[in-house]
């Protein structure tokens, strides 16, 4: 034992030794900065952060932007649709490859690949893409179809829709990813029974399948979910938060109060709200998730 | 054993590296977003001057048009103690900065200088605090311009307008001619562009004062008010239904092209005209927003200077005489497009445009109608400007009707203020 002793100390250390720096690191410059903008969010800070204490000002102020209420109402419209046209759309195209179809191999990635480009790629080419001087409207009517019109893009009631439009068509293939792994561990006994009992496609599915599917339906939400709160460079490359303040969601308007506005105090407020919001959603589904498994 | 000493003297050898570097005193750091090739041309007399003084230039550019990124990439410098020797900056911004007590005090160098005599009281609101002098004024750009495409004026068979009918009736001549009449990028902070000359042409240099600079609140929501809504309402009906998140360089890029017949931006898209081979008078006409002759309303570069050691001080003082030095004054600014900020440099070296803008900026002075412009944030601090900003920009691209538009500018004013 004494011969094995330090060998057999680093083997038992060694995970943990390597882990430490990167554990310090995220402790330090994910949950320490949370604290740090918790408190500034109790402060007056206006250009720079000052550290005397103000209580709920902020907060007071922070509700009373027609702005920020603005923000608000566009992260329920983005974020509901987000989500659900992303997971709609994923779980159908995950269902479609998964009929034994020559050339999945091909179509599997051509579906992910919008992943690997970044928002604000995605961003640049939509605006591009939507524009109607450049893009899909003038293309169309190029053609002869003179009624075809799509403004979306610099029309304010229907703008945010748009960064919906482009959103999805990056993240879907995501999801679709994620639901074709589960789909294949889905006991396949279980679908040739199913199949011998006589059960169409359509009710094998909403019965068997997707049932199963719960975890990676929990695992795409959370991904989507923090995407959309945090999608910041989409709605910059898009719309630049335009046409006039249409398409402000809380992520650009944390980042213009904070750091052009000269309001940190109520960018650091709302940084926390959405942090408060992130988490009134995911903890109670964390949860139940996990208390059903230990039951 | 070895292999840990290498370790700890390339450490101590680094450590040491930047010691020395920082102990390099006759060196000045600029923080500037002057990163197009006229600019960065332009701010190249400035470091010649210096270096011929000895100084090694450390040039900072941050790029982005707005100089937003610069400023945040400021606050983390600061906040990092690492502070440079002078930074680009606007207007509120330098009072907000001024108010943190970050700012050194320039007031020797200018009493020996006599600066108070050659620049214009309103720009010294900017580059005082508290009586002392805190930034050396680069240049005075101003807002209230039309730039305008000759050979499309000339074809409609129109003169630069005078007064806001005569503005409409030519620009309903360029629609009747198929071009767009007016070239306008649909941002936040041109659309208030707009509103400033607006402001100035329907309400007059004293109704400017009154609501953009002092905030009064019966005059923000007075008639007068009104009818400057009405106003940017009829000015949409002239902007290309695609105009939305435009930049304005590329609006300026339709005048030039002949697809729009002119632009309401300040006299930075000059250098857009120059740079695309264009000479004023011949190819573009530039002339005041109609109704707004003899009046300006600026914006202007300044170069704020750092509290920093005793050791670089003589370097920051040096930058702060050499900015005010006129020649470097006359050159930058021919190349910038604006003019200088002193009010005794010749104008022999500017252009058509340059010479009218000293002219304008001269009786603008002696009239009391030199204001600074809301749009860029020169009449008020940023929480207040953005609160403008924010019902400008939605009434313009039609969330808001004009009635509720007033409404809501004075009571966003109230809010911010």
């Amino acid at each position: 034992m004494r011969a094995g002793g330090a060998l057999g100390w680093l083997q038992q250390a060694l995970p943990k030794l390597v882990l430490a720096p990167s554990f310090a690191a995220v402790l330090l410059f994910v949950y320490g900065f949370i604290l740090w903008t918790i408190y500034l969010s109790f402060t007056r800070s206006r250009l720079l952060p000052v550290y005397e204490l103000a209580g709920f000002d902020a907060y007071e102020r922070l509700w009373l932007q027609p702005n920020w209420w603005r923000a608000v109402n566009n992260i329920a419209i983005f974020g509901s649709l987000y989500i659900f046209i992303c997971i709609a759309l994923g779980l159908l195209l995950a269902i479609l490859l998964d009929q034994k179809i020559r050339g999945e191999g091909f179509l599997r990635p051509v579906y992910l690949y919008p992943m690997a480009v970044s928002f604000i790629v995605t961003g640049t080419a939509w605006k591009w893409f939507l524009n109607p001087g450049l893009g899909v409207e003038k293309t169309m009517q190029a053609w002869g179809f003179s009624w075809f019109h799509f403004d979306w893009l610099i029309n304010p009631d229907m703008a945010i829709y748009t960064i919906v439009i482009a959103g999805v068509w990056q993240a879907s293939g995501f999801c679709m990813a994620m639901f074709l792994a589960g789909l294949r561990g889905v006991d396949s006994d279980v679908m040739k029974a199913a199949q011998i009992d006589g059960a169409g496609a359509f009710s094998l599915y909403r019965r068997i399948v997707i049932p199963q599917l719960r975890p990676v339906f929990l695992s795409a939400f959370i991904v989507l979910a923090h995407m959309a709160i945090k999608s910041y460079d989409l709605v910059i490359a898009l719309t630049g938060g335009g046409p006039g303040n249409a398409t402000e969601l809380p992520s650009t308007f944390m980042y213009s109060y904070t750091f052009t506005r000269n309001q940190m105090a109520v960018g650091a407020a709302s940084a926390v709200i959405m942090l408060m919001t992130i988490c009134a959603i995911i903890v109670p589904y964390l949860y139940s998730e996990l208390r059903e498994k230990s039951a | 054993m070895p292999i840990r000493k290498a370790v700890l003297v390339s450490i101590f050898a680094a450590v040491a590296a930047a010691g020395a570097a920082r102990a390099q005193t006759k060196e000045v750091e600029v923080v500037h977003w002057w990163t197009s090739g006229g600019e960065a041309a332009a701010l190249n007399v400035l470091k010649e001057n210096l270096q011929k003084q000895g100084y090694v230039w450390k040039d900072n550019p941050i790029a982005g048009g707005s100089g937003v990124q610069a400023m945040t990439v400021l606050r983390a410098r600061v906040t990092s103690g690492n502070i440079p020797t002078a930074v680009q900056m606007l207007g509120f911004d330098i009072q907000d900065w001024a108010e943190q007590g970050m700012l050194a005090d320039l007031t020797p160098l200018a009493t020996k200088e006599n600066w108070a005599a050659v620049v214009p009281e309103s720009l010294q609101k900017f580059s005082k605090y508290q009586g002392k002098w805190i930034a050396a004024p680069v240049n005075v750009h101003s807002t209230n311009w039309i730039w305008a495409n000759k050979a499309v004026m000339d074809k409609i068979g129109a003169k630069p307008p005078t007064n806001w009918d005569e503005l409409v009736a030519v620009l309903d001549k360029a629609k009747a001619a198929g071009v767009t009449a007016l070239a306008h990028g649909g941002q936040p902070w041109q659309d208030a562009t707009l509103f400033d000359s607006v402001v100035l042409t329907t309400g007059g240099p004293d109704f400017y004062k009154k609501t953009m600079i002092d905030l009064d609140q019966a005059s923000l929501s007075s008639p007068t008010m009104k009818t400057v809504f009405e106003r940017m309402a009829k000015l949409r009906t002239y902007v290309d239904s695609n105009f939305a998140g435009r930049d304005w360089n590329l609006a300026s890029a339709m005048v030039i092209k002949g697809d729009a017949a002119m632009q309401i931006m300040g006299d930075w898209a000059k250098g857009e005209f120059i740079g695309a081979g264009k000479k004023p008078d011949q190819d573009f006409l530039c002339f005041r927003f109609p109704g707004t002759q003899g009046a300006v309303t600026f914006n202007s570069d300044q170069f704020v200077m750092f509290k920093v050691g005793a050791d670089r001080q003589q370097g920051q003082n040096a930058l702060a005489s050499a900015t005010m030095d006129p020649a470097f004054q006359s050159s930058f600014n021919v190349v910038k497009g604006s003019v200088p900020a002193r009010t005794d440099v010749s104008d022999a070296a500017f252009d058509a445009c340059g010479k009218k803008a000293m002219a304008d900026l001269k009786e603008a002075v002696a009239k009391n109608a030199f204001m600074g412009s809301m749009a860029h944030g020169h009449a008020n601090r940023a929480a207040v400007k953005n609160a403008m900003y924010d019902v400008i920009t939605r009434h313009f691209n039609g969330q808001l009707p004009t009635d509720q538009a007033v409404k809501e500018l004075a009571a966003a004013v109230k809010a911010a203020s």
